[in-house]
């Protein structure tokens, strides 16, 4: 489904603040995947994802999504087969238009052939209400409601939703539960699950806890220095403990992992 | 006194899609347009110069596409070219100046004598009596202030108050924010320019320098609008910009009228009110910061 062919970006080349975020990368991610990725602080997590989506050309090498090259595609044209959910809430929802009005423009990207003069139709009202009560939430009831008006886990939830509204082909998950309170994370993680599950979504997450990496999904990917040094799946990762992980990370990347958030919970 | 409402109703309306476009452009869309001065200039020439030439009714959405063009030339240099927003609108308006003179004939001012107006045309129906300039500069903003509302609900109205709204998510949900900016700017300048044709056929003469600071009193009816009755909803908002737009010339007739303020000291006054207005939110914060001080400095102050 996803292709990364020797991928490299260099941040602000030739100054002192050079930074090669991304050293000739290479990944295959298969349809269905579902790729949990864990890393160092700055071992270029987000900006594998950004490379993916289009928030900048990578300097190097090529990216293909569903055996087309869009290597240079702006990023907006790639966001119709790509869903992403950001740490922060509010990155993912227009907070001073309504639930349902937020849900209209997630559909768009269903049907760009929808005349561009259309409002939302009663019909589209009926199916927006019959997918916020899959969230459990009670969104269904609030949908005239501004989005800035629901909790940071309502709104992740909803992004959520938006984001899968169409199935893309691959759905980007960047530490999503990370700002949330436990409960609500636990609660939104869960749909997370079930929403990839039944769809079949190829999905990868980020995430700084390390039982959750070994538990969801079916592959996982440490990163270290812009480069993937362990990638593992099937039996070898079934019998596998957070102390494993720690050991192998160690033997790929050269050094000990070094993420404070890792280390405190 | 009968005389003065009139006038005030009928400059209130017309006016009243200047705060309009900014709605669109610096509410909406969060971009602070400056091409509105020579913009409404450019719609003001295109109407008078049309009018002088037999075409009154032509003349309005001439102007209305040399206004979305000029918005577009704002919106290319930001979303392409990556020239700051303010700055793009400063270097359009200023280009436009020698654009307007172009269009007036490299004259800086043009006059329609014996030539037909909208005005004129209507006036000869007789409908409406003495309230003719009223009665077609009230149909033409509130015919705009509903379609307007109309489109901002439409998908492609949603994608431009997304952009506004959070710039990520629109990217995210598929819609180039490098078009709705274009779209959201021309639709607001040829806004504009539709008031200075209105306005340049009303009065029968277009000036070279008739824009001058008109973005400020624009501001200023918006923000009275909005402090009047709030930014609830999108239709609200936009019967605001008109409430406000009225309510201002209805100071401004008071003040011309009573001489409490010597009229030259007037935009004077109008800036001073629209940048305390805008700068309200962050003086209100530090009030409450001293407050919030002199309060712990105090409860300190016991513990001695």
């Amino acid at each position: 489904m996803l292709r990364l062919e020797n991928i490299s970006k260099t941040f602000n080349p030739g100054t002192v603040n050079e930074k090669k975020a991304l050293s000739g990368l290479n990944l295959h991610v298969k349809k269905g995947d579902f790729v949990t990725i864990i890393g160092s602080n700055g071992a270029g997590k987000s900006t594998l994802f950004n490379a993916i989506s289009g928030g900048f050309y990578v300097d190097e090498g090529s990216v293909i999504l569903g055996g087309r090259d869009i290597t240079f595609v702006p990023e907006y044209k790639r966001s119709q087969s790509i869903g992403r959910l950001f740490q922060d809430p509010l990155k993912g929802t227009a907070p001073h238009m309504t639930i349902e009005e937020n849900l209209a423009l997630a559909y768009l990207r269903a049907d760009k052939k929808k005349a561009p003069l259309s409002r939302i139709s009663k019909k589209d009202k009926e199916m927006f209400r019959e997918k916020l009560s899959l969230l459990e939430m009670g969104l269904e009831d609030r949908m005239t409601q501004p989005v800035g008006l629901l909790s940071g886990g309502q709104r992740q939830a909803l992004t959520l939703l938006m984001a899968t509204y169409v199935i893309p082909d691959i759905l980007l998950l960047d530490e999503h539960t990370a700002a949330l309170d436990p409960g609500t994370a636990a609660k939104v993680l869960e749909l997370t699950e079930s929403i990839v599950a039944e769809n079949g979504i190829t999905c990868m997450m980020v995430t700084h806890n390390m039982n959750q990496a070994l538990q969801l999904g079916n592959r996982t990917l440490m990163m270290a220095d812009g480069n993937i040094v362990l990638d593992i799946e099937g039996e070898e990762r079934a019998g596998m403990t957070v102390t494993d992980l720690l050991d192998r990370f160690k033997n790929g990347a050269g050094h000990e992992m070094n993420n404070d958030r890792i280390l405190l919970s | 006194m009968l005389y003065i409402a009139q006038t005030a109703l009928e400059l209130g309306f017309v006016y009243a899609l200047i705060p309009m476009a900014l709605f669109l452009s610096y509410r909406v869309l969060d971009i602070a347009d400056l091409t509105t001065d020579g913009d409404f200039v450019l719609g003001m020439a295109v109407s008078v110069s049309l009018a002088a030439a037999g075409h009154p009714f032509l003349a309005l959405p001439a102007a209305m596409i040399a206004g979305a063009l000029a918005g577009f030339v704002t919106a290319f240099l930001q979303t392409r070219l990556g020239v700051p927003s303010i700055l793009a609108g400063i270097v359009t308006n200023t280009g436009l100046y020698t654009v307007n003179l172009m269009v007036m004939g490299w004259s800086s001012n043009v006059n329609l004598l014996k030539q037909e107006t909208i005005f004129s045309l209507f006036r000869g129906t007789g409908i409406g009596g003495a309230w003719y300039e009223l009665i077609i500069v009230a149909v033409i903003t509130l015919l705009a202030a509903v379609i307007l509302i109309w489109f901002l609900n439409t998908r492609i109205g949603l994608s431009i108050r997304a952009t506004g709204d959070n710039k990520d998510m629109v990217q995210a949900s598929s819609i180039n924010p490098g078009f709705t900016i274009s779209l959201g700017l021309m639709i607001a300048n040829a806004l504009t320019a539709l008031c200075g044709a209105v306005v340049g056929q009303m009065q029968k003469s277009a000036d070279i320098n008739s824009g001058t600071g008109i973005v400020v009193v624009g501001l200023a009816c918006l923000i009275i609008g909005e402090t009047v009755l709030g930014r609830k909803s999108i239709p609200r908002n936009v019967f605001a910009v008109i409430v406000g737009s009225v309510i201002y010339r209805f100071i401004y007739a008071i003040v011309l009228k009573t001489q409490i303020v010597p009229i030259e000291c007037l935009k004077l006054v109008t800036a001073f009110i629209v940048g305390l207005a805008i700068a309200m939110p962050t003086i209100k914060g530090r009030y409450l910061l001293e407050k919030q001080k002199a309060a712990a400095k105090r409860r300190k102050g016991g513990l001695k």
